[in-house]
């Protein structure tokens, strides 16, 4: 009887592990990728009509066409999000076709990190904004949306889709850092006292993987807006 | 336990072994969509974030 009782502790235990390593984070990163495509759909069913002031491509032409020109304007800049507020998705063409992971305010695991996804520094620049927008996701466990911070390529496009459209940044390096390092997180990364001279976005995770010892970081620079009007931009096509 | 288990289970053999893979797949569910879901906000020992 007791034996019978331990074998099983044993057994739910060990199914534990391979939940929290493996099992937990195909469900979860599933059902995040499903949930912010349907945002993502709704938000492109709700959009505004195309207007005058929204370029030749706006319609008909296929975003992937290369002859098409590439549509941008002056970024829209939202507001700072509440803590847990849902306010873009961000989709990642290296991190494979069907990644859209939600972005919401804050970056506490209990309102943010670990119940949507990736979280959004407050106080640091929006999309699109003049300065270093900050954000940060579990790089194991509840759907590992940065696990593959790791393997960006120079170039590789990072895109945030809001109601009002696409912005696009593209990567630029890694560095690891002390978890007390916040100066990654400066308008201009990694210099005190120097002003916003540019539009950059900064990720951070942790480092190594299942570890708080230190932590990885992966700056972008901002490329371009692309209003709702304009249909998607090119840099969310597939890489390889 | 399991014994027990089995004796109060109705039917020939091959219904009790249809109800306990029914009462597997049930625990498994609940398990892997709620239970390890929050024990994992416990015990996570991780932290992605600078401060």
């Amino acid at each position: 009887m007791l034996g019978e009782l331990l074998i099983t502790l044993g057994v739910v235990a060990l199914l534990f592990v391979a939940w929290q390593l493996w099992i937990g984070d195909w469900i979860i990163g599933a059902e995040n990728d499903a949930v912010g495509k349907s945002l993502s759909q709704q938000w492109a069913t709700t959009a505004p009509t195309p207007t005058a002031s929204a370029s030749p491509s706006a319609s008909g032409a296929a975003p992937a066409d290369p002859t098409t020109p590439v549509v941008t304007a002056d970024p829209v800049v939202m507001a700072q999000p509440g803590n847990g507020q849902v306010f873009a998705v961000m989709h990642i063409p290296r991190f494979g076709p069907n990644y859209a992971v939600r972005m919401a305010g804050g970056v506490t695991r209990p309102k943010t990190l670990d119940p949507i996804g990736i979280g959004h520094y407050p106080g640091t620049a929006m999309p699109g904004d003049t300065g270093n927008m900050a954000v940060a996701a579990h790089r194991t466990t509840f759907g590992k949306p940065f696990n593959l911070i790791g393997t960006l390529h120079v170039g590789d496009a990072i895109v945030m889709e809001t109601p009002q459209g696409w912005y696009t940044y593209r990567f630029r390096t890694l560095e690891y850092v002390k978890p007390d390092a916040v100066e990654v997180l400066l308008p201009v990364p990694q210099q005190v006292g120097v002003a916003a001279d540019g539009k950059y976005l900064t990720m951070t995770s942790c480092s190594p993987m299942y570890s708080k010892a230190e932590r990885i970081v992966a700056y972008s620079s901002f490329e371009s807006f692309t209003p709702r009007a304009a249909g998607a931009p090119a840099s969310l096509d597939p890489v390889s | 336990m399991y014994a027990a288990l089995w004796r109060i289970l109705p039917g020939p053999w091959w219904v009790r072994v249809v109800i306990l893979l029914a009462l597997a797949a049930a625990v498994l569910y609940a398990l892997f969509w709620f239970v390890f879901p929050w024990v994992s906000t416990i015990v996570d020992p991780q932290d992605v974030t600078v401060s």
